[in-house]
């Protein structure tokens, strides 16, 4: 059994890494030949940096659309982002102090995790609008996140599981040592639901995470008349307009 | 005439309950072949259609990042389903942003992601077939581009980029829109949208001269084709003809003349409109631009001007440089091109125009934003002066002006309800419907604040607002072109106005001594 989640977190993280470059090469090599950033737009890269920054950090445009999906959706991404942080003691031999100071905190960041989770299921269950828009797929993404928060805090506060192990087991894989895993049935369902999104993600809606910064629409910088901006394929066409000169 | 019952106007603005199919159908009327095959399209469905629209959407996904991009990063968290005008005005599920772009998404998921392809139902995916390309036809035309919904999109997904991208390929399986086609096909044989040649054109020039020299004693001059002017005008070709926008033209024209800006229009290149914008073709949109760069060669001018006009101010602002230029045969003092707003408003900053705000007095204005000019571009030099050089060019020749609900103005602008290649009369319910969130919000400020007038700098927003206000209850004349406003203020040098003022100041003095 340990061997099989080794091995699975093994291939988990190759497909997804693997999986998101492959995406992120594309969407980079996919030219973007006109300019159509949404106005009022930034008129420099610093400018496009902030804006992205303020979509990345806080959501501004979705708090501009709808308070309560941005409460539940930050809510959400900012627990997750906690959760994630403190979960690199299992693969940092010697945690650093940050790390440790974190803890404390990081621990509640699982039950606002799951109360933006669950306000979201909710919305998009009885919403409606929402309702219309979603397909199964929909709902498992927001089940699978919930049943990985909910056997967390499990572990963390009812049925503790032995988390020296659970390092040793990290850290094994890391170096490709395999080591034992703990046979806690939250620890297994945990990881074997966080190997599955990572599989998943590059091939689902979780690659809005890429779509974010190559938004054209968010990433250009405001500035057509003073720049000519030109895609290749667009240039091919160029050959045939350049005859055309002021005499 | 209308077999449909125009909305009414909500106590309170709460969203819409949902009636799926309100707006099901057959869509707008389907081109021709004699339209299309100018365009570049076969002009009737092939028999591979499938294989050809697939094709179509496999190379679109390679060359528009856009594209690409928006087909994968939607979360559908429902941010944007409440902000589409048709989506209010209609109540149709489809219409609110993310069910349009999911007509396209279910296909592409279907044939060009791994989950829909071994998962169809689990993420929504489905088969291509003729349904699902007459919904394509049905619900991309129920989109007016008008970018409102990628305001609020957390991904920044712009609706507007898959209704061109739809819009493109299903042209390019013969399921073109006759409108937008048969309209480029016309600037493509005579010059403008309208199809108006030459001569008539310069007869209504020279109409206008002669009216602006009866009104001011002013020879204020409207060439065309005039060589070695400094600027070339290009202008909707509305503004030649209809109301309110020839006004706007008149406007243009005595801001020049008192700038002492030589100028013309071209015969040639009549319309500054780019409807290959609304049909997502670039190949369309870059030759329709090229009329202009030829235009502007041909007539030695050092500038390049561009009238009040939504979307070709989009297309002028964002693409002209890229898709006709470089322009380096212009002047490079000035911007290339340059909206006449920022040449108005410069001389205004300036104090080289002389406005007589009394003169519109008896109107008390707000502005509409054109989303193309608030969403899709910008004047001036800093990001938002597309919002604020309108509203200081019009409060610079009225006294009175109120703005609408801040969520329904500036980047929040509602649609005129008619825009993208919809101001046609076969769409009319679904224009009447559209606009129902705008005339909302200019029923409050007429209400509560005694609003008589709304400008506009775009030529489909004025058509629209003419047709679409009466059904609101409404004087389909209270749609007015921001020169219009101008033109009624402005106090030329040496014209009847300035006497009149001046000499009425005079006689002042006289009863005071």
């Amino acid at each position: 059994m340990s061997a099989f989640y080794a091995l699975l977190f093994t291939v988990a993280f190759l497909v997804l890494v693997i999986g998101l470059a492959k995406k992120i090469y594309q969407y980079s090599r996919v030219p973007a030949p006109l300019k159509i950033p949404v106005t009022p737009a930034p008129l420099t890269k610093g400018g496009v940096a902030v804006r992205l920054a303020k979509e990345a950090i806080l959501f501004a445009a979705l708090f501009r659309s709808n308070k309560w999906t941005w409460l539940f959706g930050w809510m959400f991404h900012m627990s997750l982002f906690v959760v994630l942080t403190i979960h690199l003691r299992y693969f940092i031999k010697d945690v650093p102090e940050w790390l440790v100071l974190l803890q404390p905190i990081g621990k509640y960041a699982a039950f606002t995790m799951i109360i933006g989770l669950l306000g979201l299921l909710v919305r998009r269950m009885f919403v409606a609008r929402v309702k219309y828009i979603s397909s199964p797929s929909d709902y498992l993404w927001l089940l699978l996140l919930l049943v990985i928060g909910l056997t967390g805090v499990t572990m963390r506060f009812i049925s503790h599981t032995d988390i020296i192990s659970v390092k040793e087991f990290s850290l094994g894989i890391l170096s490709f040592n395999w080591q034992t895993l703990p046979m806690d049935v939250p620890l297994l369902v945990h990881l074997f639901l966080v190997a599955i999104l990572m599989i998943l993600l590059p091939f689902s809606k979780l690659l809005h995470i890429p779509g974010l910064f190559f938004a054209p629409s968010r990433n250009q910088v405001d500035n057509p008349r003073e720049k000519r901006h030109i895609a290749p394929w667009a240039a091919e066409l160029e050959a045939e307009k350049n005859k055309m000169q002021p005499k | 005439m209308a077999d449909f019952e125009t909305p009414k106007f909500r106590e309170y603005p709460v969203v819409p309950e949902l009636k799926p199919d309100a707006m099901a159908g057959d869509g707008p009327f389907v081109s021709r072949a004699e339209y299309d095959e100018d365009l570049g399209y076969p002009g009737e469905m092939p028999e591979n259609w499938k294989e050809k629209t697939l094709d179509k959407m496999q190379d679109l996904l390679g060359r528009y990042r856009s594209f690409q991009v928006f087909m994968d990063s939607c979360i559908k968290c429902g941010a944007c389903t409440d902000k589409c005008h048709y989506f209010i005005g209609t109540n149709d599920p489809k219409n609110m942003p993310v069910a349009r772009q999911d007509l396209m998404r279910k296909v592409y998921r279907r044939y060009f992601t791994f989950a829909g392809k071994f998962f169809p139902k689990l993420v929504g995916a489905v088969d291509l077939t003729e349904d699902v390309l007459k919904e394509w036809f049905n619900y991309y035309h129920q989109c007016s581009e008008c970018r409102r919904c990628s305001v609020f999109c957390p991904m920044g997904i712009d609706t507007a980029e898959v209704t061109m991208a739809a819009r493109e390929i299903l042209a390019h399986v013969g399921y073109g829109q006759k409108y937008s086609n048969q309209i480029i096909q016309k600037v493509y044989k005579i010059g403008n949208n309208l199809g108006l040649p030459g001569p008539a054109l310069e007869g209504i020039l020279e109409d206008l001269e002669e009216e602006v020299e009866e009104d001011t004693g002013v020879p204020v001059k409207y060439n065309m084709d005039k060589e070695g002017v400094e600027a070339l005008l290009m202008t909707p070709s509305a503004d030649f003809f209809a109301e309110p926008h020839i006004d706007g033209l008149i406007g243009y024209g005595k801001v020049l003349h008192e700038l002492g800006i030589t100028w013309t229009v071209s015969s040639k290149a009549s319309e500054a409109a780019n409807f290959g914008l609304f049909i997502g073709s670039y190949d369309n949109i870059q030759r329709v631009s090229m009329r202009i760069r030829e235009a502007a060669i041909d007539l030695k001018v050092k500038r390049i001007i561009f009238g009040e006009c939504g979307h070709a101010w989009r297309v002028a602002y964002s693409f002209l440089n890229t898709l006709a230029g470089p322009f380096d045969f212009l002047d490079q003092n000035y911007p290339v091109p340059q909206h006449i707003l920022e040449v108005t408003y410069g001389a205004i900053q300036e104090g080289k125009l002389r406005l007589n705000k009394e003169e519109n007095d008896h109107l008390t204005m707000t502005f509409h934003d054109s989303c193309n000019v608030a969403r899709a571009s910008r004047m001036g030099d800093k990001p938002g002066g597309q919002f604020d050089i309108p509203r200081a060019v019009i409060k610079a020749a009225c006294n009175n002006y109120v703005d609408m609900d801040s969520d329904t103005i500036k980047d929040a602008t509602f649609c005129c309800g008619g825009g993208g290649g919809l101001l046609t009369d076969d769409l009319m319910e679904l224009r009447v419907k559209g606009a129902l969130p705008r005339m909302e919000a200019l029923k409050k400020v007429t209400d509560e604040d005694g609003v008589t007038n709304v400008a506009a700098i775009c030529a489909i927003c004025k058509s629209q607002f003419t047709k679409t206000l009466p059904y609101y209850g409404f004087e389909m004349d209270a749609i007015m072109s921001v020169h219009q406003l101008v033109s009624e203020a402005i106090v030329m040098t040496g014209s009847e106005q300035e006497k009149e003022l001046d000499g009425v100041e005079e006689e002042a003095k006289d009863t005071e001594e």
